[in-house]
């Protein structure tokens, strides 16, 4: 618990070392008046019709479906890493390896699987 | 009671000097990039103010912070006025945990009547054990910036470099994750300043069981894991969002990306947070790849005996020395680093999305995965015989 008091007391400096210049920037600099033209979002030379609330195409939500599944199965990797030598050292190794193995197999599948049904292509 | 206090504010000194070093080291890094692309591409670039055009980016910091403040759109300010600040945050805590020297260690001494130490003062924000673990978290919250400046600003553009920029980040992610596995079974720690310790010394190897030294070359990660090295290379130009991965300010398609409707110095809060983030990326791949601040073939005790045999320093004395030195060390490899990602920058043209999707899906994932499975059979194969 105690080490995390340095990373809440960073975070805490850096959020307001940011909201600080963000309200600096907005105190200095002309004031003017802003019209609707002003505040019309950014487009080149045509009348801003489109709202960004347009259509998003579907491969962006299957992308983070797709990454949630994967980086928990790597993140699950991890701890097997860090403790394969000790496993080794006690004579187990063929055991943790053999473990995992069988996980990765999994793994190669499901991404196999993913690019057969062509959830990864973009167009 | 006392000497806690001592502790507690020296470590405080070196959170906010650790974070103002990474803001203040951006402004040069700006000036490298704009001279450095000059220089590749003939030209002069920025020579006008001060020495070398060194002053230009002070200029420009004033010029920044004159500007009219302009907030798009009617009811998403909030969140347009945040996230710069969130943009800030991953780069700032991520750099923290990266050690930038060898610890510092005090003697016991006397001050004010009373009996201090003996410290030993690692050269980083804040240690723990769990470093990868931490920094992988911590930078991947450097979508919510993106996604957060594309929805606040209430414009096609910006929104769709932020969709682009937040899914080619998650996509590598995968691929930087699993090629540092194969690192990780070689280390069998968490700690960045457990594996730079690692790295101590020339490349000893272990084969069936004997161990063997090869003097010339230093006991460094790269050696035993090159391809893991280049995965994790090509994975952080694509993090930090740089050429020739930088699909989200692809400027012919999307004007500027996710800060297109920003200005002043909230836009240099993105550059503050984009530049962070390469000093990152270079400190991990320095300090998973290159020794971290080892010099090579000495090791951090060998520096001290150093100072204190041929120069008479005191032990703390001789730490600091050391560490001083080692944190040059570092930083050298560091802007070495950086200079790739500039000259990289400046030399490839940008893939088109697909491809950048297809490479990370596709190529990179099963190489990093194989990556895994041979490092495992091999350390088996080699150890347990």
């Amino acid at each position: 618990m105690t080490e995390l008091i340095p990373i809440l007391v960073l975070l805490a400096f850096v959020a307001v070392f940011g909201v600080i210049i963000v309200i600096v920037s907005g105190l200095f600099g002309p004031k003017r008046r802003q019209s609707e033209i002003t505040k019309a979002p950014y487009e080149c030379g045509l009348p801003g019709i489109e709202k960004d609330n347009s259509k998003i195409p579907i491969k962006y939500y299957l992308t983070a479906i797709l990454f949630i599944l994967f980086d928990i199965e790597i993140i699950f990797m991890y701890p097997w890493a860090i403790t394969y030598t000790d496993f080794i050292a006690e004579g187990q190794g063929i055991w943790a390896f053999s473990a995992m193995a069988i996980f990765i197999l999994v793994f190669i599948f499901g991404l196999f699987w993913e690019i057969k049904s062509r959830a990864l292509d973009w167009d | 009671m006392g000497s806690d206090v001592f502790e507690i504010s020296v470590n405080f000194i070196k959170l906010v000097a650790i974070f103002l070093l990474m803001v203040q080291l951006v402004p040069l890094l700006v000036w490298v990039e704009r001279r450095g692309s000059a220089y590749i591409q003939n030209r002069f670039g920025p020579n006008r103010v001060g020495p070398l055009g060194l002053t230009q980016l002070l200029a420009d910091a004033v010029k920044f912070l004159f500007k009219e403040e302009f907030i798009p759109g009617e009811g998403r300010r909030l969140i347009f006025l945040l996230a710069p600040v969130v943009a800030l945050i991953p780069g700032a805590l991520a750099f923290g945990s990266i050690p930038l020297s060898a610890p510092i260690q005090v003697e016991a001494f006397q001050w004010l009547g009373q009996t201090w130490g003996p410290y030993n003062f690692p050269f980083q924000s804040f240690q723990f054990d769990i470093g990868i673990v931490f920094v992988l978290g911590v930078s991947s919250l450097a979508a919510y910036a993106l996604l957060m400046a594309g929805y606040g600003s209430e414009n096609k553009y910006s929104l769709f470099g932020a969709l682009r920029a937040s899914a080619q980040m998650i996509s590598y992610e995968l691929a930087l994750g699993l090629s540092l596995v194969g690192i990780l079974l070689i280390y069998g720690t968490f700690d960045f300043a457990e594996m730079v310790t690692l790295q101590e010394g020339p490349l000893t190897l272990m084969l069936f069981g004997t161990e063997y030294t090869l003097s010339f070359l230093p006991n460094w990660g790269i050696f035993y894991q090159p391809l893991g090295f280049v995965i994790l290379f090509a994975a952080l130009f694509a993090e930090t969002n740089r050429l020739p991965f930088d699909l989200p300010e692809a400027e012919a398609e999307l004007v500027a990306g996710y800060h297109t409707e920003y200005g002043g110095l909230k836009m240099n809060m993105f550059y503050i947070g984009e530049y962070g983030h390469m000093l990152v990326a270079s400190g991990l791949i320095s300090t998973f790849y290159l020794g971290g601040y080892n010099l090579p073939f000495v090791t951090v005790d060998q520096i001290r005996e150093f100072f204190v045999q041929s120069q008479g320093f005191t032990l703390t004395n001789a730490s600091l020395a050391a560490s001083f030195l080692l944190h040059l060390v570092f930083m050298a490899k560091v802007f070495l680093l950086l200079w790739i990602f500039i000259w990289v920058r400046w030399t490839l043209p940008r893939f088109r999305y697909d491809q950048l999707m297809d490479l990370g899906w596709k190529t990179m994932l099963p190489w990093a995965l194989g990556n895994t499975i041979v490092t495992a059979v091999f350390i088996l194969w080699m150890r347990s015989v």
